[in-house]
């Protein structure tokens, strides 16, 4: 049997495949080349949280996490991914200190890159303080992998989004990918609701959520390198596009990054609807962008902005 | 929190020569089994930690229904459950043993 | 402590660091005579896009032109939740600052965070918790979740998580849990002249390692963090 053969019931499924609705297992399996993946402390090590039993909460034996290596169009890769629907995606201990150890061992080895498939509402509430450490050392573990000449590739299109400080070390990572769906913030539409009240934010207005933090607006105001299409696939397409064109990271990096966010804040600062910065981008019709189909929406994008490679 | 232990003999092995196999996901109504084969191979074990307690009869005659079904000689499965209903909970021990069929990887 | 107090006991020779809005900016003349640049928030304001900007341009500027250690200093809110900052991006602003401050500690700027009032959420990470070393001073109050919000979330009553709170330091808020934790590396005597103590700091600062977690393990407040990640790097490394 050839590797096409091998490998084309993977694209296949992997085309027909929701990144959303998918499970993070499932989103390796196919994101990867077939049969690739080995994980690192799997879930038959049951090395699960220390802290839920305390809140007489059920416990997941990989404690929401999958950390390991594989290949990805027959180069090697580290990846993490994280499932979203137990507790949230939410970092605790056990869960970011798995992340933190594959970046370590990145930053050590220098030449394999980490792809990192958010899917979390932040912090762990039940472990919170090791949770947000956790967080701390995951940012500085990617900056440290990122200053050694590893890749980081974020890939955002989870239930969860990637909310909190999982926003935080989104915007620390060499390049993201995000769908429609991959909503990316630090405070969420409840939080923003129930601590200022329901009329700075709506959030059972979808549409309003989508439009603030969704996928398409990230990718017009420069908050992701790339759209893609809530499909394993697209991901992978997303990732493989990255790797190649991600620069390093060095004081240069940071500041491109600064006059980037600068200008940003001067151009749009005063805007108070994703729509009116839309406009203000250069979309011609800018109510009608949260209804594009993904590829059209690709090509407006890629037509109203170049994203700056070398600036995050 | 609950747990509940069940022990079976089964009529005859698994199939497939895998030796461990995880389905699921731990959430409100749904439920994560690991299988692994480490049981001599007529026996079968399931440990199951349930966040809804009190259901142990249920449980009892799932479990039973299960192993009368697939015959799942040899191994042991470890359930992390957070309230699902039986037939979720029966879909999710038939899927274990579907990937345990399977081949090494 | 103020922090006027602050800054007159950490700086006897000077310092110019200006409060503007609650954005904390400027330098301070060290024992050594070096300058020190420092940056923070007061008065409990919250980190917005408007905040972190500058926070981190003058962390840039000082790589660029300056020398020496770096101090942040917080007494700050979460960040600031509203509507305008996620639309602008906040991850990226906080995740910024981060970086910055990050950067600068590898590249020879020893960063060290003083926390002298509150900080929590997005706000602590971006700015106290980016540092190498960070020091609590007396009064420090971080909290990464208050636990009223914690009870609304997790659905038990306050009682029961202050009881819950007694038998472990691993959620609820307060300085001394931090410690435990490695988040916060050591705490300063405010009745001890904070320049002394600092000078001292500096002695000692090691390498620009992150060992909070070795710290966590320690102090028996992170049990787990430590070898978890130590397990993971060592199966990773074997991908060779």
């Amino acid at each position: 049997m050839s590797v096409t053969d091998l490998e084309k019931p993977s694209v296949e499924q992997a085309r027909a495949t929701s990144f959303y609705e998918a499970s993070a297992r499932a989103r390796i399996r196919l994101l990867l080349d077939p049969a690739s993946f080995v994980e690192f402390i799997g879930p038959e090590q049951r090395e699960v949280s220390p802290h839920l039993k305390l809140f007489d909460l059920p416990e997941q034996f990989d404690d929401g996490i999958i950390v390991g290596r594989g290949s990805l169009a027959g180069s090697p890769v580290f990846i993490a991914a994280q499932e979203g629907r137990f507790m949230g995606g939410a970092f605790g201990e056990v869960h970011g200190a798995k992340l933190t150890g594959l970046l370590r061992a990145a930053k050590e080895l220098k030449s394999i890159p980490v792809l990192i498939l958010f899917d979390t509402g932040g912090v762990r509430l039940q472990e919170a303080n090791a949770g947000e450490l956790a967080i701390a050392e995951i940012m500085r573990a990617v900056i440290e992998a990122r200053t050694a000449g590893v890749k980081v590739i974020g890939l955002i299109g989870g239930r969860s989004g990637c909310y909190g400080g999982g926003g935080l070390i989104a915007g620390c990572c060499s390049a993201l990918a995000v769908s429609e769906q991959g909503r990316i913030a630090v405070s969420g539409p409840e939080v923003i609701e129930t601590n200022r009240g329901v009329e700075e934010f709506d959030s059972r207005d979808r549409a309003l959520v989508w439009r603030t933090m969704g996928g398409k607006h990230r990718r017009l105001i420069g908050g992701a390198e790339l759209f893609a299409d809530d499909t394993v696939q697209a991901f992978r397409e997303a990732a493989l596009e990255l790797l190649e064109t991600t620069a390093g990271f060095g004081i240069d990096t940071l500041n491109a990054e600064q006059s980037r966010l600068e200008d940003r804040l001067q151009r749009f600062g005063a805007c108070r609807d994703a729509v009116e910065i839309w406009a203000a981008e250069g979309v011609a019709d800018a109510a009608s962008v949260p209804a594009l189909p993904a590829d059209q929406f690709i090509e407006l994008a890629d037509k109203v902005r170049r994203i700056a490679r070398d600036a995050r | 929190m609950e747990d509940l232990s069940f022990h079976h003999q089964a009529r005859s092995r698994a199939g497939g020569t895998r030796r461990m196999a995880i389905i699921g996901v731990v959430a409100s109504g749904n439920l994560e089994v690991l299988a692994e084969r480490v049981l001599p191979e007529t026996e079968c074990r399931l440990e199951i930690k349930t966040a809804a307690e009190g259901f142990g009869q249920v449980w009892d005659a799932v479990v039973a229904d299960f192993v009368e079904r697939y015959s799942p000689g040899g191994l042991k499965f470890s359930i992390n459950d957070g309230g699902a209903r039986p037939d979720t909970v029966s879909l999710r021990l038939a899927q274990a043993v579907r990937l345990m069929a399977e081949d090494e990887p | 402590m103020t922090l006027d107090k602050i800054l007159t006991s950490l700086f006897p020779d000077g310092h110019d660091v200006k409060n503007d809005g609650g954005v904390l900016l400027g330098s301070g003349t060290l024992r050594s005579g070096a300058r020190a640049l420092v940056i923070g928030v007061a008065d409990r304001t919250a980190l917005g896009v408007d905040e972190a900007i500058r926070l981190s341009g003058t962390v840039l500027g000082s790589i660029r032109n300056g020398s020496g250690p770096i101090l942040v200093i917080v007494d700050s809110d979460s960040q600031r939740m509203s509507k305008r900052d996620e639309l602008l991006g906040l991850n990226e602003f906080l995740a910024h600052l981060a970086k910055s401050l990050i950067h600068a500690d590898i590249q020879g700027r020893p960063t060290i965070g003083l926390l002298y009032g509150h900080s929590a959420a997005g706000a602590f990470l971006a700015s106290a918790l980016a540092t190498r070393v960070l020091v609590g001073l007396p009064g420090a109050d971080p909290a990464v979740m208050d636990l009223p919000s914690m009870s609304k979330v997790t659905k038990l009553p306050i009682e029961v998580l202050e009881e819950k709170a007694k038998s472990t330091p691993v959620f609820a808020p307060g300085l001394q849990n931090l410690v435990q934790l490695g988040a916060v590396h050591v705490t300063w005597d405010d009745k001890v002249s904070l320049a002394d103590q600092l000078e001292k700091l500096l002695g000692n600062m090691g390498d620009a390692r992150d060992r909070r977690d070795a710290l966590g393990k320690e102090r028996g407040g992170r049990m787990k963090a430590a070898d978890i990640a130590e397990r993971v790097r060592e199966l990773a490394m074997q991908t060779r």
